[in-house]
């Protein structure tokens, strides 16, 4: 058993939070998040420069071969910091699939320039039924000569407005069970029948509806297998669940101690508001939830990364940190005051992140189900 | 970063779990888990036998020195055998002695002190209390008033404990008193080890909520203690306390218990139908259950945190960490004992004893003596206190 993060994690951890802190301030952080595009391409190309973007793609794709927890180091600071932009979406979402199910072809092509910097990617998989399990999956993909045609729409894809390829998870044949007949596809971004529109979100993350209608894929963008995709699926969530849960814990701690240090300046009847009971027994509960959220969140990302069944772990993990960060943000707020609850204040670009972070993968009613069948009832 | 136990750790964890097994066999029945049933009329003499039995295979104080009684094993195998043992609810260890007085007097004892008191305790042969709480010195421990004044090679003392656990069947009791009457906080207070069989010492009951009987009051009339059986130098004993305050916090056990009792319940669950369906289909039930699973596991992974930091760092560690610890610990305790208590509806309140308790009335007394938990070791309150004061740098202003 080691408990502590290797000399090089820290090292990766140090050097990601200069950069962050140098590159990304928090007047770039709303800038993005107001803007169309909502990232940096100036940014996204430093970071390919960096070797982010292929930081666990093999070296034979352009990439450095590090291990998932390096990546999940690079996601905390992200979160800490926070930087709107594509990196989650086309590393965790995009590469990582192709990574486990691409064809050898699909990986020369697609991995290159994931690592430089050269494609956006995300995964559409969420629907208007508004789940993560298979069952809300309906997009159909009809086979027709050497294509497919895909219809129906998706909801809730993270930059699908900027994506040169969009995993596109569908239907290809109806059953019993339905994580059966699920199968996933490479679609190029701006292929004639897919309307994108950015969805207005509490974190300006740019969630996107996409309207398939009529999208011809040709065969050989098959990822994986015909009908078998969701074990694909599976196997990504897990990754990008606990993966998302390191970017919140990252957030969390950025949102708790920048209220600390508010609570230790801020000055009423003459005392720092951070000498008052009250505010110091929040400030510890707000601390307690954070640092024990990086004890199950980080064995989460070693399990999954072990290949270990890791179901309980995971939503475990992730029921811990949506709580813990949603309890940070709203305490956080509360301690700040009144300012607090300003659009100018950066404790509320943390309280945005923590409400949406909630969500996606699932909140923690979902998790609570997840862990709930795992127990056994 | 590495989860993954050792062979011999996995293999030492089943010998553990197999022994706890077959001796909780015999364990009188219904024995629950908590320090009252340690002291109860039918728990002390099993404890007792099953400590020595414990302390026999050597397990009792594995991570202390070989020269004191212990096997210079990591503190990892000894977090293997305190889970073993937490999740078989065996009262196979005592918190004052070897979890508590132990590693104190490692850290600060005299090298006559640790090879006069750590063997006995290492043997499972002496029962320890703890004299610390008095009426008017219970959050504000420092303000404490039992005087031990010098008289020769002696110190005598006088005044009053109150909340000392066990203290009806204890050997040995270490104790602070003020040596110092012109310091009237911490700065005056001396640490000592007292044989409960001095002349001068009376012991008075105080029976809990519940009914049980683990704390009481204990007088001191001119009580002689030899001058040599004080901890450290004089006046210096607040220091000896502070350390041993966060061996009490951080101890680690509580949190597979509490596995245990969810697996019993979330069992329970699934078997009993009232009203047509199942507990387990009722999605409150399921929902409630899975959030305590969270939390129980969540709890786990802080106890190998903390095992983690005191194999680093020779058992001490930080005391924010030792108070969230406990705090954290004892509110997961509390929360299920209430939901427990809430799930079982019309039947929380039955009494063990009766036909009509479920799971042996275990969320009706454990919702009464969850209360204790949080206010024993330091409140709730205080932790917090501590956490923000220590941990995060938060003003003090008591």
């Amino acid at each position: 058993m080691d408990l502590d993060f290797t000399e090089e994690q820290d090292m990766l951890r140090t050097s990601a939070r200069d950069f962050l802190t140098t590159e990304c301030p928090k007047t770039l952080v709303r800038e993005l998040e107001e803007s169309e595009k909502g990232y940096s391409p100036e940014i996204w190309r430093k970071m390919a420069e960096l070797g982010w973007m292929g930081l666990v793609i093999p070296e034979e794709y352009g990439g450095m071969e590090m291990e998932f927890m390096d990546l999940v180091v690079l996601l905390e600071e992200m979160g800490r910091n926070i930087i709107p932009g594509p990196f989650f979406s086309t590393v965790v979402l995009g590469a990582l699939p192709i990574l486990a199910a691409g064809s050898e072809e699909q990986k020369k092509e697609l991995l290159p320039k994931i690592a430089e910097g050269e494609a956006i990617l995300t995964m559409a998989l969420t629907e208007p039924t508004a789940t993560y399990e298979a069952g809300g999956v309906k997009l159909k993909a009809a086979a027709e000569g050497d294509s497919f045609v895909l219809n129906g729409t998706k909801l809730f894809v993270e930059n699908a407005h900027i994506a040169d390829y969009m995993i596109c998870v569908a239907r290809t044949k109806d059953g019993a069970d339905p994580e059966d007949g699920i199968t996933l596809f490479l679609v190029e971004g701006g292929s004639p029948g897919i309307t994108v529109e950015v969805v207005p979100t509490i974190a300006l993350d740019k969630q996107c509806e996409v309207v398939f209608k009529d999208v011809r894929v040709p065969k050989k963008n098959v990822l994986g297998e015909l009908d078998k995709g969701w074990p694909i699926v599976q196997r990504t969530l897990e990754q990008a669940t606990t993966a998302k849960c390191a970017e919140m814990i990252g957030g969390a701690q950025a949102a708790l101690d920048m209220t600390v240090d508010y609570a230790k300046e801020r000055v009423q009847y003459g005392r720092p508001i951070g000498s008052f009971q009250a505010i110091q027994f929040d400030l510890a509960d707000m601390w307690m939830k954070v640092d024990m959220g990086k004890n199950i969140v980080y064995e989460a990302v070693w399990s999954v990364s072990e290949g270990l069944p890791s179901t309980e772990k995971v939503a475990m993990a992730k029921g811990w940190a949506n709580e813990a960060y949603k309890f940070v943000a709203e305490r956080g707020v509360q301690i700040h005051g009144a300012i607090g609850t300003t659009r100018d204040h950066d404790i509320g670009l943390y309280f945005r992140r923590a409400w949406a972070s909630d969500l996606v993968f699932g909140n923690t009613e979902f998790q609570r189900e997840v862990v709930a069948r795992q127990l056994g009832l | 970063m590495d989860f993954r136990l050792t062979p011999h750790q996995e293999a030492l964890k089943k010998e553990f779990e197999d022994f706890f097994k077959e001796e909780m066999k015999k364990a009188p029945p219904g024995l629950e888990a908590g320090l009252e049933a340690l002291f109860s009329e039918e728990g002390f003499p099993f404890h007792r036998q099953l400590v020595r039995k414990v302390a026999d295979r050597g397990w009792l104080t594995m991570a202390w020195p070989k020269e004191y009684g212990g096997q210079d094993a990591p503190i990892i195998d000894q977090l293997m055998f305190s889970e073993a043992m937490g999740y078989s609810r065996a009262p196979a260890s005592d918190i004052f002695g070897v979890g508590m007085l132990g590693p104190t007097l490692l850290a600060a004892g005299s090298e006559e002190q640790k090879k006069e008191y750590l063997p006995p305790i290492a043997r499972g042969e002496v029962v320890w209390c703890q004299g610390w709480s008095e009426p008017n010195s219970g959050s504000d421990l420092a303000s404490l008033t039992t005087r031990a004044v010098r008289d020769g090679d002696e110190y005598v003392i006088n005044g009053q404990k109150i909340w000392t656990s066990g203290a009806h069947h204890a050997d040995w009791m270490f104790m602070i008193a003020r040596t110092n009457p012109e310091e009237k906080r911490s700065r005056g207070l001396s640490f000592f080890l007292l044989d409960m069989k001095t002349p001068g010492i009376t012991i008075r009951p105080l029976y809990s909520m519940e009914g049980s009987h683990l704390f009481n009051e204990v007088f001191f009339d001119d009580v002689r203690v030899p001058a040599r059986n004080i901890v450290g130098e004089e006046n210096q004993g607040w220091a000896v306390t502070r350390a041993m305050m966060n061996f009490e916090r951080s101890n680690v056990g509580m949190m597979s218990g509490l596995k245990r009792d969810l697996e019993e319940l979330v069992q329970f669950c699934k078997e009993t139908k009232w009203n047509g369906q199942t507990l387990a289909q009722n999605p409150f039930v399921r929902h409630k259950l899975a959030q305590l699973a969270i939390e129980v596991e969540a709890g786990r992974a802080m106890s190998y945190r903390i095992a983690w930091m005191q194999e680093k760092g020779g058992l001490l560690m930080a005391a924010h960490a030792a108070s969230a610890a406990k705090v954290y610990g004892s509110e997961l305790a509390q929360s299920f004992a209430y939901t427990g208590y809430e799930i079982m509806g019309l039947y929380g309140q039955v009494k063990k004893g009766s036909k009509w308790a479920p799971l042996m009335g275990a969320f009706e007394s454990a919702s009464q003596l969850c209360m204790g938990m949080n206010i024993a070791a330091g409140t709730s309150e205080i932790q917090r206190n501590l956490i923000a004061w220590i941990g995060l740098g938060l003003p003090r202003t008591i």
